[in-house]
């Protein structure tokens, strides 16, 4: 089977698969769904740094917990009446889905160059460990975060609104939640075949080739951390949606760890890789939940294959094609 | 007219004196060879020139231009163009990829996210020309990890004219070539010098005296002799110092 093939298989079943749990009645399930979703669209943020980029970034839960409390902030002033600061000028809650997304970009975007500037200067094992220094120190900042919940995080009473969508109905926040999926992977789809895709691909394979070309190679990674920060803390404000509540969690490193295990589970610098990933990875916390606390111990058999006989993860393993 | 120049190059790794006082310029049209043996600094003197290392004092011009403060990417853009001594190529990618990045660098255009790459048609103009150039334009598909190792050093070239360079600098461009290999590419760079000047760094030297039209000689960072090949030939001091008594 062709990558392409095992990515049009992928897609239709994120789009079958809410018909079906409707048609079964089973609104659970479709939650369920919505999580592998979101967690999906935290991971394809993620594969643009780790699987083009070259960056193994240990601290992405960073900006998926900045785009949690974007939206967790935004809509506990909405939920509360008071206003998040009224001096110069007065800026109000929100419960409107658009203007989340909005700020949880701009504000994991800038977490990420921030964080990218600095991390950058180091590679390898360096870079992990700063990225992982920089997760840890949001983490614990949230966490003495008194104002909106400290440790025991904050729950927002309603789900927020977005235009023509009543997104309390499990269905329509899942169209949505895959819309936007869909949307962050044509982008991929075209940055990869774009020049600066090119460019970054080579930028982990030869730094200094690039350079010998007339281009820095560590703008073109601190362009590409920017942007998956930003992708993956668009992700952060959905997944706090889903679940109506925000807390330290979001920014743990096991969270980042998890989004590393997506992206390699289901294969690396692959489109649909993390895709496939965060949706095994569902499915078995779903399945294997119910029959042994201890599941992740299959997990970790599974990560283990796939490292030793799938480097091309999931999708590279069933589109039969080592790169 | 000198396209680029160094004077007095200073480099000094604690102790070692990697560069002690090296001067050498590169005239438009010809090809300038640097031997000298093993550690006597030229891979040091390449490295100033591109702008991978500063130097301690001296000075690198280009078409007359200070660029010793320039990192490679800038100097890069300015027209020099640099090949390695160990190919350095993104080897999972497709040769045209290589080429297109060469193209890209050289267009200034890597800052586009959407409009596929493939289609630019003056980038693929520019990056197939290269290809064609030095011989790989049917092999423009491949995997440049698939390539013989003699079609990456072709490749390396191709990467390098991409650029459209007013100076080509070429570590040792016939390094693990077979005979044959050598002549092919002795045959390349002798149309070359046309297009840009080159400064070569060598080793085989049957390469180096077919093709140099100058050639200076590095020996434990200073340069001992520059002069035209027939003068190096001849030079009493190269004999003793590099090239052996008998040679």
């Amino acid at each position: 089977m062709r990558e392409g093939a095992v990515n049009a298989v992928l897609l239709a079943g994120l789009v079958a698969f809410p018909i079906w749990a409707q048609a079964a009645d089973e609104p659970f399930l479709i939650t369920l769904a919505t999580r592998a979703v979101i967690l999906a669209l935290a991971a394809v943020g993620l594969n643009i740094a780790l699987g083009w980029g070259g960056m193994v970034s240990l601290g992405h839960a960073a900006f998926f917990g900045i785009g949690g409390y974007a939206m967790g902030i935004l809509a506990f002033h909405a939920q509360t009446y008071a206003p998040l600061m009224e001096w110069p000028f007065v800026i109000e809650g929100t419960k409107s889905m658009p203007v989340i997304w909005l700020v949880a970009v701009v504000a994991s975007a800038l977490a990420a160059l921030g964080i990218g500037l600095l991390s950058l200067r180091t590679t390898g094992v360096y870079f992990i460990m700063i990225t992982l220094a920089f997760g840890q120190m949001l983490y614990y900042f949230t966490i003495s975060w008194t104002a909106y919940g400290g440790e025991d995080g904050m729950s927002i009473y309603v789900r927020n609104g977005f235009p023509g969508l009543n997104t309390l109905v499990p269905v329509e926040f899942y169209g949505l939640c895959l819309a936007i999926l869909l949307l962050v992977l044509a982008l991929n789809a075209a940055l990869v075949r774009a020049p600066f895709g090119l460019a970054l691909n080579a930028a982990r394979q030869s730094p200094e080739r690039v350079r010998t070309v007339g281009i820095d190679p560590g703008r073109l990674q601190l362009a590409a951390f920017v942007l998956s920060g930003a992708i993956t803390g668009l992700a952060g404000a959905l997944f706090a949606d889903l679940n109506r509540f925000v807390s330290p969690s979001m920014l743990s490193w096991q969270m980042s760890g998890e989004l590393i295990v997506f992206v390699i589970l289901g294969g690396t610098a692959r489109l649909f890789g993390p895709v496939a990933g965060a949706i095994l990875f569902v499915a078995l916390e779903h399945l294997l939940g119910g029959v042994s606390d201890y599941w992740h111990v299959f997990l970790g058999a599974l990560l283990l294959l796939v490292v030793l006989f799938a480097r091309g993860g999931l999708v590279g393993f069933l589109a039969g094609r080592v790169r | 007219m000198t396209v680029l120049e160094a004077r007095t190059l200073n480099k000094s790794f604690g102790a070692l004196r990697a560069s002690d006082g090296v001067s050498l310029d590169l005239r438009a049209g010809e090809i300038h060879a640097v031997i000298g043996p093993n550690g006597a600094g030229k891979s040091t003197f390449i490295a100033q020139l591109c702008g991978s290392l500063t130097p301690d004092s001296g000075t690198v011009h280009l078409l007359g231009e200070d660029v010793t403060a320039l990192p490679v990417p800038a100097r890069a853009r300015r027209g020099l163009a640099r090949t390695f001594q160990i190919s350095a190529l993104a080897m999972e990618d497709t040769v045209l990829a290589n080429a297109l990045l060469g193209a890209m660098g050289a267009g200034g255009t890597p800052w586009r996210f959407f409009a596929p790459v493939r289609r630019d048609q003056t980038l693929r103009d520019r990056a197939e020309a290269a290809l064609a150039r030095v011989g790989l334009a049917d092999r423009a598909h491949v995997r440049t990890a698939d390539l013989s190792h003699g079609q990456r050093r072709q490749l390396e070239v191709a990467v390098a004219l991409t650029l459209g360079p007013k100076a080509f600098v070429m570590d040792e461009p016939m390094a693990g070539l077979g005979a044959d290999g050598s002549k092919a590419m002795t045959g390349l760079l002798d149309g070359l010098r046309v297009e840009a000047p080159i400064l070569l760094v060598e080793h085989d030297m049957d390469a180096v005296f077919a093709l140099a039209d100058r050639i200076s000689v590095l020996v434990a960072g200073r340069l001992v002799a520059t002069g035209t090949t027939a003068a190096i030939r001849a030079d009493a001091n190269v004999r003793r110092a590099y090239l052996g008594e008998d040679a």
